[in-house]
């Protein structure tokens, strides 16, 4: 993960190198971004550690429970609304598998995990706008739900 | 006005942030379960964002200081045509900290001259198939399922992007304005 620090670092120098005034530059431009969205960000953070606490025994709980239909509506759902880091989001998804969840309704939890982030609005309208969010987020959740029948289709787990 | 409004919104979410890391550590002192359980929820999140937000940004100020407009516009914008869903998806399957690093760097790309598809396919795709995530995907849910994955998601993505595309024009959207 310090790789994007050693990448920094160098493209820093050698960008030095060309031109001082405009690495100069560059790196105020960097602060003010930053420094504009920090707050965001902490916020984000703050909400992010609460919907990770509960969100484990819920999912295993309530995804390996149900029907496949109920199931993959459940899993759309929750892969909304929660956030967690792949580190988590995948042994969990193991878990599931290994209880006798399907793939369909992993892949609906899974996809939406990454793709829509009800949580993640704050800082997403910052840089794309209000209606731009919101319109992308919702193709986004019909794109993963078209992928979760799809890995119900092909795992021959629906038909 | 707004500024104004913005300076109080910073405030206020500052003044938030303190009074949770203050919960937090009284937590810990008291040894209080619920409140160190959200505690370490925190740092697994803000581990991640310290390791890749300073760096990232500092590569979007070079990125913004050093790409000519005209570089942006013949790979990501109106002269580009279909290679720019390629690099979009190339860019995004190599970029470090999926969405929250995607949406600045798509924010910049915007204002250098990148069209709406492009964007749309970048950040859809920054969520989709990071690699070091699909691998970690393969190896616990099987390559079965990651294919499948990026297969069917990939086509869609980049269809309802052309869509969105389409929309935003005609509704003379523009995204927020960046920073500097």
């Amino acid at each position: 993960m310090y790789s994007l620090y050693i990448i920094s670092i160098i493209s820093l120098s050698v960008s030095y190198y060309f031109s001082k005034e405009k690495t100069i530059k560059a790196l105020k431009i960097a602060w003010k971004k930053f420094s504009k969205i920090l707050p965001g960000y902490l916020k984000l953070l703050i909400i992010l550690s609460f919907v990770l606490l509960i969100s484990d025994d819920l999912i295993i709980r309530y995804l390996g429970g149900s029907g496949s239909v109920l199931g993959i509506i459940l899993g759309l759902v929750t892969g909304s609304v929660t956030m967690m880091p792949g580190f988590i989001a995948y042994p969990l998804s193991g878990i599931l598998l290994e209880k006798g969840v399907s793939y369909m309704v992993i892949a609906s939890f899974i996809t939406t995990l990454m793709m829509v982030g009800v949580v993640t609005y704050p800082v997403e309208k910052e840089y794309l706008g209000k209606k731009a969010t919101i319109t992308r987020n919702i193709a986004s959740f019909f794109i993963a739900a078209i992928i979760a029948v799809a890995t119900g289709i092909l795992y021959g787990e629906v038909f | 006005m707004k500024k104004k409004n913005n300076k109080k919104k910073m405030r206020n979410n500052f003044i938030l942030f303190i009074a949770f890391v203050s919960i937090i550590a009284i937590s810990y002192i008291f040894n209080f379960k619920l409140g160190i359980r959200i505690g370490d929820n925190f740092m697994i999140f803000a581990r991640d964002m310290v390791k890749i937000l300073p760096p990232a940004f500092i590569l979007i100020g070079l990125f913004d200081v050093w790409i000519e407009r005209e570089t942006i516009e013949k790979n990501f914008g109106k002269s580009s045509g279909l290679k720019r869903y390629i690099y979009s998806i190339l860019l995004a399957a190599t970029t470090v900290g999926g969405t929250f690093v995607a949406f600045p760097v798509a924010n910049s790309l915007y204002h250098k001259g990148a069209k709406y598809s492009s964007i749309f396919t970048y950040i859809t795709a920054a969520s989709l198939v990071m690699i070091p995530m699909s691998i970690m995907e393969a190896s616990i849910l099987g390559l079965k399922f990651t294919m499948i994955r990026i297969g069917v998601s990939l086509p869609l993505v980049i269809l309802s992007s052309i869509l969105l595309e389409k929309y935003f024009e005609n509704q003379e959207y523009s995204l927020p304005k960046a920073v500097a």
